[in-house]
């Protein structure tokens, strides 16, 4: 066992190389305050390094998944002490009895059902323990699985017995039923979390633990690719959004307003003069009139672009919060105009859903021609391009060796104020295969735009 | 020119009186001014404090960030001083700025024969100060706490001007020298997030996200905030309010919202939350309209 400064400076070491800013200076305040904490209180401790290192909430889920490799809570089997007997049924032939019908398991999916329903959170972590060193370990191998603890124990089929539980032959498909069956289903992705940082911790003492940390944890939010995130990561991405999107907002109003401040009010400033015996000591101006930018969005949605677009589109619902005069057209291989979709006040996810309903996008083909649908859009919505207009056109330029129009474009990006193009490709790979990226990027300006720091140096380049 | 003020300075905490004594203590005596803290929220108030460095609080909006500064400083029996941040604001209204009104009276009632360097003198002395937050909270003898409300709400050259005066705990004001605090106070910033605060000041601050409580520590505000509200029933409004924010709406239910949920079921006299009452009073928890479509339908209420 190192000691606790190498066990300090480790841990540091792997939040920097996992993507987390830690400073010298916040690691020595972790330090310090290491001194005043209880370090026997593990959750003090996690409390105590939170609050020095990690300084945003997107950094918290690769900060948690460290400090549980570097600062696990039980070394070895731990407090869940080994299984005194096998865990499975062991049938005739030697080979075990299948999960649902082995006496044994269903005794621990009893005993899970009745954590879960009293969500009792210690006695959750103590059993996931338990489970893994039972189930996590498949027979015959040396390498630790949450899967086998799943698929043995498989959490998700005790969800009907846990409502009939609470429920008490009440009415089903009512109110009751929904929120019981959310808290459920929390307490079950609970259980799932705890068993996979349970196997993770399994797997860094077998194979130390720098190696596992660098295998299993994944770069945070703002650096993740738009076009890996998962499901839940994209969720957390569209929280992010919107905080984005209001930031954009405000640099608007803030560059505007370091502009010369409107002219004085002659009337307002003789009046507070007299309070002064005439002396006019402050100056009133009048307001100036706001500044409202217009945006024109142009975006792909195709499949080939499917996360960034899912993304793109909610970063234009976003803005057409934030700004009065916003007009979204989506292209796949023809244009339609998606603004009304997108109301404000509006409910995003039914938004989305109407518009891949509704949306007149695919043409012939499926994948997106950009030749066609810029034409499309020029002949059709010309006119939303005019000189107070920034066009901000999203995707990835790859038009399936299709027709470019760019004349068209260079006509609608000399109307334009503004014309910017964010692409998600990674930079290298334009201008390869069907990439028509430098060609359309020497007419409007174009952005690599792969993860939330870039789009977030982009809205400030747009400021 | 009047001489600078020099004292010891007294990290916050250390040697003051009324100062937590762990963490445990924190949770303890902010339970006992009404504010329930969970193990992260009392360990990071106790190490702000013992360390003596500002605490930067983010979160969504009414989770109790401000509130955590009101029970810190009734639990430490400290003055509260609060800068509320806003656009626009500025050294003026932050730190201090001459009474110019007076300084124009004394000008002007000043004998005819008196030399001007020291009507100069005399005006821009402690008299004519008019000392703002940051200055006030700085040069307070007792123990106080000072909460910058909103940070993110200042516009950035703020947050420069905040730097300087969190780092070192001073401010120089050019006619009368340096202040420099007799005590350092605890001081807590909070954020909506609505802007990114810059990494110099995050570096300087400890850090807390508050986010919506955990179901358990809810039930236990709303029981503690609500007197006479059934146990069963405050259990099941905060499992309702906790669907509801994850059906991610527009603005989600914030604690204080959930409370008024419980004052309006009590007042109504309902004993049980189901779709009816739910129907009826959706509109204290739910403030948009498309919200509310959205919870009628998502919760079967129809």
């Amino acid at each position: 066992m190192a000691s606790l400064v190498d066990r300090h400076t480790g841990f540091v070491a792997a939040l920097r190389e996992a993507g987390l800013p830690v400073s010298v200076a916040e690691g020595l305040d972790a330090v310090r305050a290491m001194r005043v904490v209880d370090l026997l209180d593990r959750e003090a401790l996690r409390a105590a390094y939170a609050a020095t290192v990690v300084k945003r909430p997107a950094h918290r889920v690769a900060f948690d998944r460290l400090f549980d490799l570097w600062f696990p809570a039980a070394v070895g089997d731990g407090a869940g002490a080994p299984p005194e007997r096998p865990a499975r049924t062991h049938g005739a032939d030697g080979r075990p009895v299948p999960a649902p019908l082995d006496p044994r398991v269903r005794l621990r999916r009893e005993e899970l059902a009745d954590l879960l329903l009293t969500g009792d959170d210690a006695g959750l972590r103590q059993f996931a323990r338990t489970a893994v060193a039972e189930y996590g370990r498949p027979e015959g191998q040396d390498a630790w699985f949450s899967s086998g603890v799943l698929r043995a124990l498989s959490p998700g089929t005790l969800m009907a017995g846990l409502l009939n539980a609470v429920l008490q032959g009440r009415e089903r498909g009512g109110m009751a039923e929904r929120i019981a069956r959310r808290t459920f289903a929390d307490r079950i992705a609970r259980f799932e979390d705890l068993v996979a940082g349970e196997v993770r911790r399994r797997i860094a003492e077998d194979t130390g633990v720098e190696r596992t940390a660098r295998l299993t944890v994944r770069p945070p939010l703002e650096r993740l690719d738009f076009s890996s995130a998962g499901r839940a990561e994209l969720d957390a991405l569209r929280r992010e959004v919107y905080p984005l999107a209001r930031r954009l907002a405000t640099r608007l109003v803030q560059k505007q307003r370091r502009g010369d401040r409107g002219r004085l009010d002659f009337r307002r400033t003789v009046r507070a003069s007299l309070a002064s015996g005439g002396v006019p000591l402050t100056a009133h101006y009048r307001p100036r009139r706001p500044h409202k930018p217009e945006l024109v969005v142009l975006c792909d949605a195709s499949d080939s672009v499917s996360a960034f677009a899912h993304f793109t589109l909610l970063l234009t619902f976003a803005l057409r919060e934030q700004f009065t005069k916003v007009r979204a057209f989506a292209f796949i291989d023809a244009t339609d105009e998606i603004t009304k979709y997108f109301q404000p006040g509006a409910d995003v996810a039914d938004a989305m859903t109407r518009m891949a309903r509704e949306a007149d996008l695919v043409w012939i083909t499926g994948r997106s021609n950009y030749g066609h649908a810029i034409k499309v859009f020029a002949d059709r919505y010309g006119d939303a391009v005019g000189p107070k207009t920034s066009l901000l056109i999203l995707g990835d330029a790859r038009s399936n060796y299709g027709e470019l129009s760019l004349p068209i474009l260079r006509d609608l990006a000399d109307r334009a104020r503004h014309s910017y193009w964010l692409n998600p490709e990674p930079r290298r790979l334009w201008d390869t295969g069907d990439s028509a990226a430098s060609r359309y990027g020497e007419i409007v300006e174009m952005f690599e735009c792969r993860n939330l720091v870039q789009l977030a140096a982009f809205a400030e380049e747009l400021a | 020119m009047s001489e600078s003020t020099v004292s010891e300075v007294v990290p916050g905490g250390t040697a003051a009186d009324g100062a937590f004594a762990s963490p445990a203590d924190a949770a303890a005596r902010l339970a006992d001014v009404r504010y329930l803290t969970d193990e992260a929220i009392a360990t990071t108030v106790f190490l702000a404090q013992v360390l003596g460095k500002p605490l930067l609080v983010e979160g969504p909006a009414g989770v109790g960030k401000t509130e955590l500064a009101k029970a810190v400083a009734a639990a430490t029996g400290s003055e509260l001083i609060r800068l509320q941040c806003y656009e626009g604001l500025d050294e003026a209204r932050a730190l201090y700025e001459f009474n110019y009104k007076k300084q124009l009276l004394a000008i002007q009632a000043a004998p005819e024969d008196r030399a001007w360097q020291e009507t100069h003198d005399d005006i821009f002395s402690e008299e004519f100060l008019l000392e703002r937050p940051l200055l006030a909270a700085i040069r307070r003898t007792g123990p106080t706490v000072l909460l910058i409300d909103e940070a993110d709400k200042a516009d950035v050259e703020v947050e420069g001007m905040l730097l300087e005066v969190l780092s070192d705990f001073q401010v120089t004001i050019p006619e009368l020298g340096t202040v420099e605090a007799v005590r350092r106070p605890f001081v807590l910033i909070t954020s909506n997030a609505a802007r990114e605060l810059s990494e110099a000041l995050k570096r300087r601050c400890l850090y807390l996200h508050l986010d919506y409580p955990a179901p358990e520590r809810e039930r236990d505000i709303v029981l503690a905030q609500v007197p006479g509200l059934e146990a069963e029933l405050a259990e099941q409004l905060v499992r309702t309010v906790g669907t509801l924010r994850a059906l991610e709406v527009k603005k989600a239910p914030s604690i204080a919202e959930t409370v008024d949920w419980a004052r309006t079921l009590l007042a109504l006299g309902l004993d049980e939350l189901d779709e009816t009452a739910v129907a009826r009073t959706l509109g204290v928890v739910l403030k948009h309209a498309s919200d509310q479509e959205r919870a009628v339908k998502e919760l079967g209420l129809g």
